[in-house]
């Protein structure tokens, strides 16, 4: 039966990232490492075409640029903002922090390369670089892991994962993510 | 009213409740175990709530939240009245819990909870069944808890939020094979309907057919294989399920 497409992102799936929280991880409220990938929906009202304004909430100063790679179910991979309010945090779902109108940018080309790097450039400055060889799953290992008890079907798309040092940006940058193999995605961040 | 989907005789039809039985919109009149039940609308976006009875956030050893604990599903975690759900091999704990689903009817920004009634456009029952095996402390309640394919039944009616008088003030049990394990009124929600509408609605935009499970009481008890689970709601519905072993312990049926 047709439905709209699910849009999965994966939280600590940089290796970098759980390294750098270490023992915390071990720590309350954790009490031990993720075993199964760390997931959350980007649900309708957060999807977004590039060349859009992403809108900072008012009594919000910046918003972390996540810039990845959207695996689309069914063939291909596709560049992405992933885009929420900076939270230190994984215990409770981000709802507020992430389903902001607007914060999922998906680009509209698809190439079937599997791309390698991640790079997330403000006001044309590189701020970010991330290679997926940093991923603790690999694509095609994430993509195995959630299937286990999820179906995905074609035109899903799940996110690779939140490079590690994602930057930060505040009103009036551009933000632009450049996946190699895809044209870059471009956004102008404004005050709501 | 109260509306429904269904598939018969090869295809998917909306239908109407007349006499406890289905009207198709041709006419048709059916009974309810002459059709296959889907969910009663096609999703949208899927919120739950955590911990929204304080009956059962003191079950679960947990104070009451000082702000919704909101996460949220997959459209494939539905399934529809007389469905099956699966109880994966060597899990100790699955445990249903029943809760008055709403659907929202038209979109919504920045409503206030004074109008937030004026967004809802019916009510359903839903079975937010969990596995606490998967239990992570990771955006917790996790997905592999709470998101598994067609562990959360849906249905059987729409009703219309126009046919429903108090929806604060509604009776909802649960039987598991014919007895009663868990009883609760949704006057005891500690995030009312409207106060969510106004939460979610003051940082995002609801669209019609976005449905937001309000929370479970307490009186969780654990399913086995075999089990026939109903968790109704006085005026809503009653939603039935049956608990069914993994695909390898069923054998080769599909």
């Amino acid at each position: 039966m047709a439905r709209e497409k699910a849009v999965y992102g994966v939280a600590l799936n940089f290796r970098s990232e759980l390294e750098a929280l270490g023992e915390q991880l071990n720590r309350d409220p954790y009490k031990k490492p993720p075993v199964a990938p760390v997931l959350y929906l980007r649900p309708r009202n957060t999807w977004n075409a590039s060349g859009a304004a992403i809108q900072i909430p008012a009594g919000t100063k910046q918003l972390k640029m996540a810039g990845t790679v959207g695996v689309l179910i069914g063939g291909g991979y596709l560049a992405v903002n992933d885009v929420s309010i900076p939270h230190d945090s994984y215990y409770r779902p981000a709802t507020r922090q992430r389903c902001r109108d607007g914060f999922c940018v998906i680009g509209s080309q698809i190439t079937d390369r599997e791309p390698r790097e991640i790079q997330i450039l403000i006001n044309g400055e590189l701020r970010c670089r991330a290679s997926l060889a940093d991923l603790v799953r690999p694509i095609d290992r994430l993509i195995a892991d959630i299937s286990e008890f999820l179906t995905l079907q074609p035109g899903d798309i799940v996110l690779a994962g939140e490079p590690y040092g994602a930057p930060l940006a505040q009103a009036s940058d551009r933000v632009r993510v450049e996946i190699d193999g895809l044209p870059a995605i471009e956004n102008e961040v404004e005050a709501e | 009213m109260k509306t429904a989907r269904v598939a018969y005789a090869g295809a998917i039809h909306n239908a109407t409740e007349e006499n406890g039985c289905l009207r198709l919109a041709d006419g048709t009149m059916v009974g309810e175990e002459e059709v296959e039940w889907l969910p009663p609308i096609q999703p949208g976006t899927i919120f739950a709530l955590g911990l929204n009875y304080a009956d059962h956030a003191k079950e679960l050893a947990f104070q009451a939240p000082d702000e919704p604990l909101i996460f949220m599903k997959g459209p494939q975690s539905l399934c529809g009245h007389r469905g099956r759900t699966t109880r994966p091999r060597g899990v100790t704990y699955m445990h249903y819990e029943c809760e008055l689903a709403v659907v929202i009817g038209k979109t919504a920004r920045r409503v206030t909870r004074a109008s937030a009634y004026d967004y809802v456009g019916g009510y359903t029952v839903a079975n937010d069944y969990a596995i606490r095996d998967y239990l992570e402390n990771y955006y917790r309640p996790n997905f592999r808890v709470k998101s598994r394919d067609s562990a959360t039944p849906l249905g059987p009616w729409l009703a219309d939020a126009a046919d429903v008088a108090d929806p604060m003030n509604l009776q909802l049990r649960t039987l598991v094979n014919g007895r009663v394990t868990q009883e609760g009124n949704t006057r005891d929600m500690i995030f009312d309907i409207p106060a969510l509408i106004e939460y979610l609605s003051g940082f995002m935009t609801l669209e019609a057919g976005d449905i937001i499970l309000t929370g479970t009481p307490e009186g969780l008890a654990g399913v086995e294989v075999g089990d026939v689970v109903i968790t109704e709601i006085d005026g809503i519905g009653s939603l039935k399920n049956t608990i069914i072993g993994d695909a390898e312990d069923r054998g080769n049926v599909g």
